[in-house]
């Protein structure tokens, strides 16, 4: 069983009487350990699958597992808890809270979770120096430049130890050296064996990731074969999206 | 999440808008110092009420006086022989649940109390048992009370307060005598001789202000003002006044000497009787006490009701009901301000999620749950208020010192902790409900909808 089971998942937007299928009976795997790049023009579903798969949005139709809960049918307490657990997000604009401090705002994900402040501060420290910011923790997001506001948010991403990490553009808001910079963050954080799955724009990035998946019109278009990347340690197991009805 | 973590981000969200919560608050410091001054203000005006009914003789004390005939029996009035002290004595027979019986004679508005040409504004001249100093909770300061022996042979003594003392030897402040047994005084020309002082009668406030005012005497000497104590100051102040200015002597001294209309004439002296006061042992047998006293009486007086009985209920009762009025006034007021308060805050609070959507669709993100978010609003809400209240009852300690200094004349306010725990807890609820919909509102947010909030 992979790690995350996407299965005939359609996300259908009524808009006076137009129907939007932001996902169009779409099915994906994502196994344990992989590095996975999802790339398509704008407004062809990425924003809205990455929601789907971080437990954000539930889908109109289709199941989904995840490290295996059926999340489709989960309640909203269930979800919940698995955002918290099992999952990290990192958002294009960074999404910190600026009346926070830096460990504040990367222990949020504890707090929630219920974690005593000994094992709080511990675990924060070793994510922020992960990211590189150990010596930033108590300055303000608004003190910190674009890309280290973005290591803090996979600061917190990270601190709750996910099974998963999505990121919807994380580089989008930033120049192309921070970008770099954040890309090479994912790459190491990968290496050490997590699970990521990143949106983005600029083919350049997704070509550095082992998988990469091109999404358009809400189904996924390539199946892009892993060893162009050069790396085979990772299965590409993308389940053939291709067989439309027209 | 736990909940000293709540509470700590909800103070940190205050800090963060100070002015705003600040002008929040301020409808429930209102409502919470008033509620609190106001419940000090009645706590005061009770506890003058009740010194005021203990120097009068307490509730069991009732005074039975005379009164008009009823229209039925107006045809008996001339067998209406009015009270004697031949009532007194059947009570003391034949009303069991009557504790104590006293007569009271009087000299009427004519009584001329004198010294050397001095004389008081007004004395209370009365004819009485030596028992009256039970009945009336009198205290002698010096000397003694007359005795039976001194009524049986009607001697000319007399044991008087302090307030007529002080109007015929100047007060002791101003170097008059204190102690004035022996001394010699004429009512109405004859002469009497002082047996006895009461102690002087005031209130706990009039004791304290005295004291003060004895520590820094005046040093004008100029025309004697007399801004006495039981003065007008306070509204009990009479009853201190009353007890002070009186003068006791035996009821036959009262009767055959001074109610003779004169030396030399044979007839015999009126034997009415101004008043009887009367005490039962407990106050819950007040009614049926009362009951047996007018059966007594109603034989007595051959079933002419010239009589009717004085309870101090009436009096407690008038001020009980200023104190009702007082207490519901000021409920209304504080209710108002509470209510005010509240609305307040839930519109505070609905600001202040709508700004910070963006932000609770982040902690939704990163896997607060509706449950989480609820209470953070809440324990928001709540902290806005009971620090509201906790200021309130500051301001109310200031509000209560500025009305003694205002009016020191009045009964001193007195701030009780109960009325404070009230207030206090009264804050936290309005907190709770003003919290629960923009809590509500908060917790259901869709985590998706929220994040693209702008
Ligand atoms: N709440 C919504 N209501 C209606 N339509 C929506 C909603 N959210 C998304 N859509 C539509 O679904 C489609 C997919 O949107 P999505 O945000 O997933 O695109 P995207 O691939 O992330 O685009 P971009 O690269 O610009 O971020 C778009 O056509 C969009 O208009
Ligand atoms: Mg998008």
């Amino acid at each position: 069983m992979a790690l995350v089971e996407l299965r005939n998942v359609s996300k259908i937007y009524h808009l006076g009487g137009e129907e939007i299928r932001a996902l169009d009976d779409l099915s994906l795997d994502i196994e344990s350990g992989e590095f996975i790049s999802i790339i398509g023009p704008s407004g062809s579903g990425k924003s809205t699958l990455m929601h789907i798969l971080g437990c954000l949005d539930s889908p109109t139709k289709g199941t989904i597992q995840l490290d295996g809960t059926m999340i489709h049918n989960a309640s909203s307490r269930e979800l919940a808890r698995i955002r918290n657990q099992k999952i990290g997000f990192v958002f294009q604009f960074f999404n910190l809270l600026p009346r926070l401090n830096v460990m504040q705002n990367v222990e949020l994900p504890m707090v929630y979770a219920g974690a005593g402040s000994r094992e709080r501060h511990e675990r924060v420290m070793a994510a922020l120096k992960l990211v590189g910011l150990e010596n930033r923790s108590k300055h303000r997001p608004m003190q910190l430049s674009g890309g280290q506001q973005q290591r803090v948010a996979i600061a917190r991403a990270l601190v709750n130890n996910p099974r998963i990490v999505f990121a919807d553009e994380p580089t989008g808001n930033l120049d192309s050296n921070t970008g770099e910079a954040i890309l090479d963050l994912f790459r190491s954080l990968s290496t050490q064996g997590r699970t990521i799955a990143l949106v983005t724009h600029d083919p350049e990035i997704a070509a550095v990731t082992p998988r990469r998946i091109e999404i358009r019109d809400g189904k996924i278009a390539i199946k892009v074969d892993p060893k162009l990347a050069g790396l085979d340690r990772v299965s590409a197991r993308a389940v053939p999206a291709v067989a439309s009805p027209y | 999440m736990n909940f000293f973590n709540s509470i700590s981000i909800g103070f940190k969200e205050i800090w963060a808008n100070k002015f705003r919560s600040a002008l929040t608050m301020l409808g429930i410091v209102l409502g919470v110092s008033s509620l609190v001054a106001m419940s000090a203000l009645v706590k005061g005006m009770e506890n003058g009420m009740k010194e005021a009914l203990v120097a009068i003789g307490g509730l069991e004390k009732v005074r039975v006086e005379e009164q008009e005939i009823p229209a039925a029996q107006r045809h008996l009035a001339d067998q209406a022989i009015g009270l004697t002290v031949r009532d007194v004595y059947a009570l003391q027979r034949s009303a069991p649940l009557i504790k104590l019986v006293t007569p009271e004679m009087r000299l009427g508005r004519f009584a001329t109390v004198t010294r050397n040409g001095k004389s008081p504004d007004w004395a209370n001249v009365t004819g009485t048992w030596p028992t009256a100093i039970e009945m009336n909770q009198h205290e002698i300061q010096y000397g003694r009370m007359f005795n039976e022996i001194d009524d049986e042979q009607a001697r000319n003594v007399c044991v008087i307060g302090t307030g007529v003392r002080d109007q015929l030897f100047g007060t002791p402040e101003k170097g008059g005598k204190e102690d004035v047994v022996g001394e010699k005084i004429h009512i109405n020309g004859q002469p009497f001789r002082i047996i006895g002082v009461f102690r002087r009668y005031e209130s706990e406030l009039d004791r304290k202000m005295r004291e003060m005012e004895k520590d820094q005497p005046k040093e004008t000497g100029g025309v004697q003002r007399r801004r006495g104590w039981g003065s007008g100051r306070g509204n009990n102040s009479w009853v201190y006044n009353m007890k002070n200015n009186t003068v006791y002597t035996p009821l036959n001294t009262m009767w055959l000497k001074l109610k003779s209309g004169g030396v030399g004439t044979n007839t015999v002296p009126d034997p009415r009787l101004a008043a009887m006061n009367i005490k039962v042992a407990d106050i819950e047998v007040l009614e049926p006490a009362l009951q047996q006293a007018r059966n007594v009486m109603m034989h007595t007086h051959r079933g002419i009701e010239d009589f009717s009985f004085q309870t101090q209920e009436n009096w407690s009762e008038g001020i009980t009901q200023a104190i009702r009025n007082q207490r519901m006034s000021g409920g209304f007021i504080s209710a108002i301000s509470l209510l005010v308060g509240g609305i307040g805050i839930m519109n505070i609070m609905l600001a202040s999620i709508t700004e910070r959507i963006r932000e609770i669709g982040i902690r939704k993100a990163i896997g607060a749950t509706f449950e989480n978010v609820f209470i953070q609003i809440l324990v928001e809400s709540v902290v806005l208020a009971a620090l509201g209240g906790i200021l309130g009852l500051a301001a109310s300690q200031g509000i209560v010192q500025l009305l003694t200094l205002l009016s020191p004349t009045e009964n001193t306010p007195i701030i009780t902790v109960p009325a404070m725990l009230l207030a206090l807890g009264l804050s936290a609820c309005v907190g709770v409900l003003a919290g629960l919909i923009p809590a509500f509102k908060a917790a259901r947010l869709d985590p998706i909808q929220a994040l693209r909030y702008e």
